[in-house]
């Protein structure tokens, strides 16, 4: 099943006529009305009608998470405010958050995308879709709730969390198609088993899952114990949110709406275009957005491009599953924490040390994250009450810097391991 | 399947030392209505005029039917089906509306013969029961809606597998407008292909399926129709939506 057959079987020819024209009106957009591009654009003497085929692009410098933070809220849009008729933003806190918009416009591109996503993996207007997905400021919610309403399915718009109340509705509504994380999947199922609930015995059919990285092992687990067929999907909030690219039925690898992003694959230390087929950092380009464009946005996640053809005839390249990512950016719960954010805290506490490690873990199919602090000798001979008090201090500025639980435990001083080159700080020991 | 009905790769084109026309990039697809919306010099008739082969590229590709035709003669042009419904009509004013109409099917007429020629001036007459009412009468004495049907119906003689069309509502008034537009959209109903270019936006858009909006020489915005007509730079610029700022 397609949703848009004539765009997602286009041939090559005609797929590239069109990034081509796009591009050539996106540049000139951003550059005429983001100040930003446009300073960037003048000191590089970077002229619009340069761009005269696909790999022209690689004159031009890429976008990063900082230059999203520096031009925290409005500075990168392209529209005035008024034409914007919603607000995303990424996780992070207030120094590390940055703000997302959409016109019309885009948000009608984006559940189109979302459609085509959802689409391949099964979806139809007679499923029932129960969406997990945080709503809110998370683009994941909203962003699988228009798409899903726009193929006309009946949508849950449930939310995360309480996942006994979410079984219950599961077997009520007689849900057929699950969009959450693919850990929470996990949870669920284990939850059934807890709740005496045969998941044969729902009507549940299609997962579509996303927002962290998943393996191959997870996606048998997933598919045994819930009896359904699990697709992987990508966005991010910076590109767009959901709707990226999402496998179809053959579960193998997944599709990239190649006419609405334009993609590369870099070398993370060159940033030159690894061979075909190798694993390198996605490099996204929009190429409809309005309100927020972005010009090679380095998304920092690792994956590689599978050159053959698929059997399901969508020509769309596809991308593998996210297998990591190039920078020390951690996924707990689908938030996304950065273990700089972690010592900033540990620095502002008094009694610790610079010394820390990060170990996460994943049990009963939920991360944990634990923060091993050093702290000085005179605490740790104190006594029990004041370590308690620090510990439960540490905890309560950790879980408002990055938004989930954190564990803490101390350690004496000079107890954890010390590298003479690159501390190594995050020990990640999730088995995916 | 790969659609090479019409194809624009980066062209350049002008007069002289003028650059008019800058990197422009477009496509048409068989059984579309293509619109090309813009101000009064922004440099739409010079893309049809280069289009039809009346001005040379500076540089850029230009395939019609995945033949390149940037270097080939208006002659040639025509013949393998591309048609131009110039700006302002041009009817040939001392001739009769037939007449008109037969010139137009003069490449059809070298290709089929005389009752090819025939055939498709009772479709024309079909399409345009005004034209055959007036058959006899000389051009000139035509109102304007009238020539702008008779400039249509005398580029469709040829047969072509694209039209392209440069102001046709030009002059006209509101309902005559409206006439000339459902005629277009009929048009394409019949399987023709078109590539229109308008001052007037809001007509264009609605009948077109995709849209391009040129500005002093540059594609600035494209996309569905409908996304076009929902864009506010478009809105203020072309729909007469207030302006703000």
């Amino acid at each position: 099943m397609y949703w848009e057959p004539e765009r997602e079987c286009m041939t090559r020819e005609d797929l590239e006529q069109l990034q081509l024209e796009r591009l050539q009106s996106t540049l000139y957009r951003v550059g005429t009305n983001v100040p930003f591009y446009k300073k960037r654009f003048e000191q590089l003497k970077f002229n619009y009608d340069d761009i005269r085929s696909l790999d022209d692009l690689r004159r031009l410098p890429f976008t990063e998470k900082q230059d999203l933070r520096d031009n925290y809220p409005y500075g990168l849009f392209a529209v005035p405010l008024r034409d914007v008729v919603r607000l995303h933003s990424s996780s992070g806190t207030s120094g590390q958050a940055t703000v997302v918009g959409y016109t019309s416009n885009d948000i009608r591109t984006w559940s189109n995308l979302v459609a085509r996503v959802a689409t391949a993996a099964g979806v139809t207007k007679n499923d029932v879709i129960q969406i997990a997905f945080g709503y809110g400021l998370f683009t994941g919610g909203f962003g699988l709730h228009y798409g899903a309403e726009l193929i006309g399915a009946s949508v849950i718009p449930i939310s995360s969390g309480n996942t006994r109340r979410q079984i219950q509705i599961m077997q009520d509504f007689k849900t057929t198609a699950l969009v959450c994380t693919p850990s929470y999947a996990l949870v669920m199922a284990d939850t059934m088993m807890e709740m005496g609930i045969n998941p044969n015995g729902l009507a549940l059919r299609y997962g579509l899952f996303g927002g962290e990285p998943w393996s191959e092992a997870m996606r048998r687990e997933i598919n045994q114990k819930l009896g359904i067929l699990a697709t992987d999907n990508y966005g991010l909030s910076e590109v767009m949110g959901p709707g990226v690219s999402g496998e179809c039925q053959e579960c193998d690898g997944l599709h990239i709406n190649e006419d609405h992003f334009l993609v590369e694959i870099l070398d993370p230390d060159t940033l030159e275009p690894v061979p075909e087929g190798e694993v390198g950092e996605l490099v996204i380009t929009t190429l409809t957005k309005e309100a927020f464009p972005m010009v090679r946005y380095r998304t920092r996640d690792l994956t590689r491009f599978i050159p053959e053809p698929c059997p399901c005839g969508r020509t769309m390249r596809r991308m593998q599953r996210v297998i990591g990512r190039s920078d020390d950016m951690l996924i707990i719960k689908g938030v996304n924490i950065f273990p700089v954010q972690i010592e900033k805290v540990l620095f502002e506490i008094e009694g610790t040390e610079p010394h820390y490690q990060i170990i996460i873990e994943r049990e009963n199919h939920a991360d944990k994250m634990t923060v091993l602090v050093e702290v000085t000798e005179s605490i740790f001979f104190d006594e029990m009450k004041k370590q308690r008090q620090m510990i439960e201090f540490i905890k309560s500025r950790l879980a408002a810097e990055v938004g989930v639980h954190v564990d803490v435990k101390l350690v004496e001083e000079k107890t954890l391991e010390r590298s003479e080159g690159k501390a190594k700080r995050v020990f990640d020991k999730r088995k995916l | 399947m790969t659609d090479r009905m019409l194809r624009i790769r980066n062209l350049d084109a002008g007069y002289g030392k003028l650059r008019v026309l800058k990197n422009i990039s477009l496509h048409v697809k068989s059984g579309e209505i293509v619109a090309m919306i813009g101000a009064n010099g922004a440099g739409k008739s010079t893309l049809l005029h280069t289009i039809i082969g009346l001005i040379r590229p500076m540089s850029g590709e230009i395939s019609f039917l995945g033949q390149a035709c940037d270097r080939a003669a208006v002659g040639r042009i025509v013949a393998s089906g591309c048609a131009l419904v110039p700006e302002g009509r041009q009817v040939f004013a001392s001739m009769s509306v037939e007449e008109n109409l037969l010139l137009g099917g003069y490449v059809l007429q070298k290709e089929k013969g005389r009752a090819a020629v025939q055939e498709e001036l009772a479709r024309q007459y079909l399409l345009f029961p005004r034209l055959k009412e007036r058959r006899r009468q000389l051009a000139g004495t035509l109102s304007g809606g009238e020539q702008q049907m008779l400039a249509m119906a005398r580029a469709l003689m040829s047969r072509p597998k694209l039209v392209m069309m440069d102001e046709p509502s030009t002059g006209l008034a509101p309902l005559i407008i409206r006439d000339i537009f459902k005629i277009i959209r009929q048009l394409r109903e019949e399987g023709n292909t078109v590539l229109l270019v308008e001052q007037n936006a809001r007509a264009a858009l609605t009948i077109a399926d995709r849209g391009y909006v040129l500005e002093v020489g540059k594609i600035i915005v494209q996309g569905p129709a409908t996304d076009l007509l929902a864009n506010s730079d478009v809105q203020r610029a072309y729909l007469g939506r207030e302006k703000i700022e």
